[in-house]
């Protein structure tokens, strides 16, 4: 082994560092925004959604489903109430 | 009238029982009256760290229910006057721990003493939930290690939402304490640095607790490390950020183990 070997520096360790900043830097972005919305706001909504609905048609509160999905720059709310078959046209059609 | 003190972390093995015993008998070496609580019922370990667990006779759980009086369950220290301990319950069932119990337990305190400090369990459930209820400050443990940071962001989450004092509109006062500290490595990139972990979660720091051996050499002989070697790095830090949490203003330094040279060219077996 050459004696110029003894000095010479180790190979250097690849910095990591960097990237775990930026990974924890993303994921707790995300995860303060999950709890600092109030928890229940998607219960509440579900709630409301289905009395106003029921005030026209009879719902099976189980096939109400309202969800949230939270993109980069927007997020959407998802609304999906199954109405039964046969319930009254006139109700379709008014928007 | 007592400052209650949590201190907390989220994970487990970040240093939050070594941190509560260097950062309690440094309070009672400035002349403070202190108390320390180990809230790990079924995994205390306090009294260890504190060499104290040959004393042990009644606990939280009995204070709680009433089968001891406080008096009767703290535990002095043999070294310093001013510490006194009250362990927790290896044998009970946690569940005994009650949000009403503990706060008439450390209400009685507070008139007997200038510091409480709760030692939380791991974890974010009914007892490190009950660790943080009655807190006016709290010290968040932190290893510069992404799980680590995650947690505790998580931890000062909860202290703003679920602490007594938050539900009165009020601030439980949070400290970082990065633990478990390698300069060397976070200079070459390998580690997150301090910059690196109060950028992420936004609270003032307290200290910085370089790695070393004397904590596990303190630990082993069951002796606060700022105690055990007080002339040690860690020891160093501690006591630093102990006069930080007292109103001090200190410069924030980590402290190291001062090698000679001769050290240095012996290479890393001498560390």
């Amino acid at each position: 082994m050459s004696i110029f070997r003894l000095f010479a520096s180790r190979p250097a360790a690849p910095v990591t560092a960097p990237i775990a900043r930026e990974r924890l830097q993303i994921l707790l972005a995300h995860e303060r925004g999950l709890r600092d919305e109030k928890p229940d706001l998607l219960m509440l909504l579900r709630e409301e959604i289905l009395a106003a609905v029921s005030r026209h048609v009879a719902l099976d509160p189980d096939k109400v489903i309202v969800r949230m999905e939270r993109g980069k720059h927007v997020s959407t709310l998802e609304v999906d109430v199954e109405l039964p078959n046969g319930f009254e046209r006139s109700v379709a059609v008014a928007s | 009238m007592a400052k209650v003190l949590v201190v907390t972390s989220g994970k487990g093995g970040v240093g939050k029982t070594t941190s509560t015993a260097a950062i309690g008998a440094a309070l009672a070496q400035n002349g403070r009256k202190v108390a320390v609580i180990d809230f790990d019922v079924g995994l205390r370990n306090l009294d260890l760290v504190l060499g104290a667990e040959r004393r042990v006779v009644f606990d939280l759980i009995n204070v709680v229910q009433g089968i001891a009086k406080l008096p009767q369950a703290l535990i002095r220290d043999k070294r310093l006057e001013n510490l006194w301990l009250l362990p927790a319950s290896q044998t009970r069932d946690k569940d005994a721990l009650t949000e009403e119990g503990v706060g008439r337990v450390i209400s009685e305190m507070r008139d007997n003493f200038d510091w409480i400090l709760c030692d939380s369990p791991a974890g974010i459930e009914r007892g490190a939930l009950l660790a943080m209820r009655f807190a006016d400050e709290a010290i968040i443990v932190t290893n510069p290690e992404v799980s680590s940071v995650r947690d505790s962001d998580r931890i000062i989450g909860m202290l703003d939402a679920k602490t007594a004092k938050a539900e009165r509109g009020e601030q439980v006062a949070k400290h970082i304490l990065i633990s478990r500290f390698d300069r060397a490595r976070a200079a070459r990139g390998e580690m997150l640095g301090i910059e690196d972990v109060l950028e992420i979660l936004a609270i003032p720091l307290l200290g910085i607790i370089p790695e070393s051996q004397d904590v596990l050499r303190a630990s082993n002989v069951g002796s606060p490390v700022t105690l055990n070697s007080p002339a040690s790095a860690p020891a160093r830090a501690y006591a630093d950020a102990t006069r930080r949490l007292l109103g001090e203003t200190i410069p924030m330094t980590v402290p190291s183990d001062r090698k000679g040279l001769m050290n240095l060219l012996r290479g890393r077996r001498a560390a």
